[in-house]
């Protein structure tokens, strides 16, 4: 399923009575199984695009179409993930992944076999009974992605999910991730300030400008192995579009 | 709260000194008993009390009452909680009212509850359950104030109903908020019943002390302060079980 933003703006009105335009006239699509990433300075309305596409407000102006038909409220076909694991810590760890299914009329055998099915994809098993505090940050992650998984969404929104990991644990979840992602074949919008993890996640990386945002560059990362991140790492293109990425967030002048 | 025998032990030995000290430092000091009774002068009186003055039934309405009023006031404060925290317009129309009557003295209110309904239980139940309802109706309100937006955003993807959405994202949420909520509200409705009982009531606790204090009984007020402790500790105590089966999902640091 591909998504597609139609000149979008989305302006907020602010506490003190005035307007906020997050974001302004974005425009992209991304096809069905592609990987595509969102970098840009931080405030630039990166997670306003997220909630425009979860469908949990609306455009001000513009069109959020999901395989063509536009997006009028949450719907089916996004699944969402952010940098907060959200489990909900009254919960087991099970529970929690089908949580996302008890509003969709499945039934309590069909949920708890959906969601072993997803634990097990995810590396969980033998955890199901725990709660969330009993776990690590890298494994509630993956648990917040069996659970959006379990729903079976179209289109993946990832909203920096990596970033309040170590390095190591990163680097191992974003392989998980990636191959994950990848077998399942899920469209996938990446949110991050991480310029590195958005080389070597994606097909295709989208640069927005400091608020109000707008799309400023589209970058086709033409490396192999998007389903496997560990392996891209050591390509020496690498470094090559972290720099392109660089220059175009105007980061060398800032630090000056 | 986990106590180790060695906290145990401190306390019984504590407790152990402060008897030995109320049975022998008055006498000691040549402190008249009708000022301060010894613990044995307690005990005759409480033995005579079982027997002449009903303690038994007294000491049961009160603590019938306690609970009936902690549940009533509590249900109410909860219930409400919850409607004000689903609507932030009534929130901001009620606040200054809810600010005003939570400042006000409660236990003030007796002598006008005596006056509308005369001496019979509905005063102390009232004064119970206006005391009871604030401490629960503001940590419910708090709580459901401080809902992880993320969460209710979570919950919104996934279409789940408003109702839904209570039920399972904000209910759970606010349930420490309001298990404290409860704990506070325990140790207050003896005050409340103790209030109405002292200012109009021929039974309970309450009534002894009074009783008891017109008679220059000493021992007889002590009694009663100590079963009215023993009911609110005891209500307390029940609460904090629950509390720690009810919210076992959170580390045990967090308690």
């Amino acid at each position: 399923m591909a998504l597609e933003f139609r000149s979008v703006t989305k302006t907020f009105a602010t506490t003190s009575g005035g307007e906020m335009t997050a974001v302004s006239d974005v425009s992209f699509r991304v096809d069905k199984g592609e990987f595509v990433s969102v970098v840009g300075p931080s405030g630039c309305g990166k997670s306003t695009i997220l909630s425009m596409t979860a469908g949990l407000y609306q455009p001000t102006r513009g069109e959020v179409l999901v395989s063509e038909q536009p997006v009028n409220g949450p719907n089916a076909h996004v699944g969402f993930m952010l940098q907060k694991d959200l489990l909900l810590p009254w919960r087991s760890i099970i529970s929690n992944i089908e949580f996302g299914l008890e509003s969709r009329g499945v039934s309590k055998a069909d949920r708890r076999a959906r969601a072993m099915q997803e634990l097990k994809a995810c590396h969980l098993a033998g955890f199901e009974n725990h709660y969330p505090y009993q776990l690590s940050g890298g494994m509630r992650q993956r648990a917040a992605l069996a659970r959006t998984l379990a729903i079976d969404p179209e289109i993946i929104l990832l909203d920096e999910p990596f970033s309040a990991l170590d390095a190591q644990t990163k680097l191992l979840l974003q392989n998980a991730f990636a191959k994950t992602i990848s077998e399942a074949g899920k469209t996938t919008l990446l949110i991050t300030h991480d310029l590195a993890e958005a080389v070597l996640m994606s097909d295709r990386i989208l640069v927005l400008s400091e608020r109000p945002g707008t799309v400023i560059a589209e970058i086709k990362v033409d490396l192999p192995h998007r389903d496997e991140p560990i392996k891209r790492r050591i390509l020496p293109e690498v470094s090559e579009y972290a720099a392109q990425l660089f220059k175009y967030l105007k980061l060398e002048e800032k630090a000056a | 709260m986990v106590r180790s025998r060695s906290t145990t032990l401190a306390s019984l030995g504590l407790l152990a000194l402060v008897l030995l000290a109320w049975q022998y430092l008055p006498p000691a000091l040549d402190v008249p008993k009708y000022i301060i009774p010894t613990l044995t002068d307690c005990l005759v009186e409480m033995k005579r009390m079982w027997l002449y003055e009903k303690l038994m039934s007294n000491t049961l309405s009160t603590a019938l009452y306690t609970v009936l009023g902690f549940a009533v006031g509590s249900l109410l404060g909860a219930i409400l909680g919850y409607l004000l925290g689903m609507s932030v317009f009534w929130e901001k129309v009620l606040s200054p009212y809810i600010l005003a009557l939570q400042i006000a003295p409660k236990v003030a209110f007796a002598p006008l509850f005596i006056m509308w309904f005369g001496y019979n239980a509905m005063p102390k139940m009232l004064v119970t359950v206006l005391i009871v309802f604030f401490p629960v109706l503001v940590n419910v309100l708090q709580a459901m104030r401080t809902v992880d937006r993320d969460l209710i955003n979570l919950a919104r993807a996934y279409n789940l109903s408003r109702l839904g959405i209570f039920w399972k994202i904000e209910m759970p949420s606010t349930l420490p908020n309001l298990m404290a909520g409860l704990r506070i509200a325990s140790t207050l409705a003896v005050i409340g019943i103790t209030v109405g009982e002292l200012i109009g009531g021929n039974t309970g606790l309450g009534y002894l002390i009074s009783y008891g204090g017109g008679q220059a009984n000493a021992a007889m007020v002590f009694n009663a302060i100590i079963l009215l402790t023993v009911i609110g500790f005891l209500l307390y105590t029940v609460l904090q079980h629950i509390e720690e089966r009810v919210l076992h999902y959170l580390p045990k640091a967090q308690h």
